[in-house]
């Protein structure tokens, strides 16, 4: 048995984890969990690198000890190595690297979006490949054909924003505040998503997707038309980003014969997306994996579960690797 | 503030050209600042800027990972950065762009005027105007500073005459 602890710093959550064997999830606690977090002002780490750096220790004690573990149960420390902002990384990456030398257990670097893609498989280890993933937050939206286990080939990607991005620009827009992902998905349950026929960027075409046309024309079009209600905008916007993300991941998935279709990241906790996928899957005769919401957003776990299945395929990373805010995933060619 | 230049862009496509043309101006240390609304082409300026220092990867909004580095065939990188979601100047702060531009980086910075008090005072300023829904934009070149007041001439000489009259 391999229990590996995983830090996450990446973006604006400091998270760790205890992740056994790579499926078992023995913890995990987002900074947002914690009672240390009010003790800090309820500063939200976003860019501050010393945000993270205030809350990291007692999320990580608060993690070893849900799981019951000290440092002599663990066999490896790992943590986000990239993509991500350079401050933040830097912290989890510094402490992970600081806690591998003080306990004598090799250090593992993950990379974010390989976590993102490992995160299904707590819902199923047996996950049939090939699988269609799509991988939908505030920084990325991408499709992607995992080939198998660590062999992922990129099907198509944003060429402008993030889908995650689009929702939360769109409901600062509409005045529903930060983080706009859950407030237009609640709003939008109360709203005809009929009501407005936004434009579906790219649809058809490819594989790549466009969510900023869509942003300018919601915003265009509350301009011209502020009468109409702001529950059907949101439900109109939210129907034209789900209409080209399923459209494009259930083609991907019929063009490369994935067996199924997966998707991760923030937005996945889009409960209209959630739906449709699964419907999608299931009429086309696929096995649809939705992760739970925890595992959608980011989290240690899924740093874990990566970390596990990369120490027994490289080793350890070696402790003067450098954290990248760049980072690419390794695709297959 | 000197008096800006103006150039008007009917689409996407126009707003690239513009930012391809000043695109060879651009010197190791510089920082141009992007202003204007949601959608009026910020990002879509630095494609166009990216597209013609040579950066072949697809170049994407940075406001969730705030910056992403773009290495060019111009001899620096380009750093593209986006301060929407910051709300205190010390977040700016933490970016540590002083650092990347004393390293030889070119800075693009999306809701510049934001970051202002975190930089030196030199840099250009793109303010963006949305003029119709139908997509046309009145983009306003302001210099800063002595990096810029040295180039303004050649700024002038790379925008495009305004092929069709638009607000002043």
């Amino acid at each position: 048995m391999t229990t590996i602890l995983a830090i996450e710093t990446s973006c604006d959550e400091t998270a760790a984890a205890v992740v056994e064997d790579g499926r078992l999830v023995r913890s995990s606690v987002v900074s947002s969990q914690v009672d240390a977090h009010a003790r800090f002002g309820g500063v939200v780490p976003e860019v501050a690198g010393r945000a993270h750096l205030d809350i990291l220790t007692p999320v990580v004690t608060e993690a070893m000890a849900q799981a019951g573990v000290t440092g002599s149960d663990l066999d490896a420390v790992a943590a986000t190595i990239g993509p991500g902002l350079i401050g933040s990384l830097l912290v989890g990456v510094s402490a992970a690297k600081a806690y591998s030398l003080a306990w004598g257990i090799p250090f593992v670097g993950v990379n974010h979006l390989e976590g993102h893609l490992h995160a299904v498989f707590f819902e199923d280890p047996d996950l049939a490949l090939p699988a269609a993933v799509l991988l939908v937050s505030g920084g990325h939206t991408m499709l992607i054909e995992m080939v198998e286990v660590g062999r992922y080939r990129l099907l198509g990607q944003t060429i402008d924003d993030a889908a995650g991005e689009a929702f939360d620009k769109v409901a600062r827009f509409l005045g529903l505040g930060y983080p706009g992902g859950p407030a237009i998905d609640r709003l939008s349950s109360e709203g005809d998503p009929n009501a407005v026929a936004f434009p579906r960027g790219l649809r058809g075409e490819g594989y790549d997707f466009s969510f900023s046309g869509l942003k300018t024309s919601v915003i265009n079009h509350v301009r011209r038309n502020p009468e109409l209600a702001t529950a059907d905008v949101a439900a109109s916007f939210q129907e034209a980003v789900v209409d080209v993300l399923v459209e494009k991941t259930r083609r991907a998935a019929a063009q490369v014969g994935a067996r199924s279709i997966c998707i991760g990241g923030g937005v996945a906790a889009n409960s209209a997306l959630r739906e449709r996928i699964v419907k999608a899957a299931h009429e086309d005769g696929l096995k649809a994996l939705i992760p739970s919401r925890s595992m959608c957003t980011d989290n240690a776990a899924m740093v874990g579960a990566t970390a596990w299945y990369r120490l027994g395929l490289d080793g350890p990373t070696p402790l003067d690797a450098a954290a990248d805010p760049n980072l690419r995933l390794r695709l297959d060619p | 503030m000197t008096e800006s230049l103006g150039v008007v862009c009917g689409n996407a496509t126009e707003t690239q050209a513009v930012a391809g043309a000043i695109a060879p101006l651009l010197e190791p240390g510089d920082v141009i600042l992007l202003d204007g609304d949601l959608g009026a082409g910020k990002t879509t300026f630095t494609q166009g800027l990216a597209r013609a220092l040579g950066v072949t990867e697809v170049v994407t909004s940075p406001t969730f990972i705030l910056t992403r580095i773009y290495p060019t065939t111009s001899g620096f990188d380009l750093v593209h950065v986006d301060v929407y979601r910051l709300e205190r100047l010390s977040e700016v702060v933490d970016l540590a762009l002083p650092e990347l531009l004393d390293e030889g980086a070119v800075a693009v910075i999306e809701w510049g005027q934001r970051a202002v008090p975190a930089l030196a005072p030199d840099f250009l300023q793109v303010r963006f105007a949305l003029l119709d829904d139908e997509g046309e934009r009145q983009l306003s070149f302001g210099t800063v500073g002595p990096r810029w007041l040295a180039r303004r001439a050649d700024l002038a000489a790379v925008l495009p005459r305004p092929a069709r009259s638009g607000p002043p």
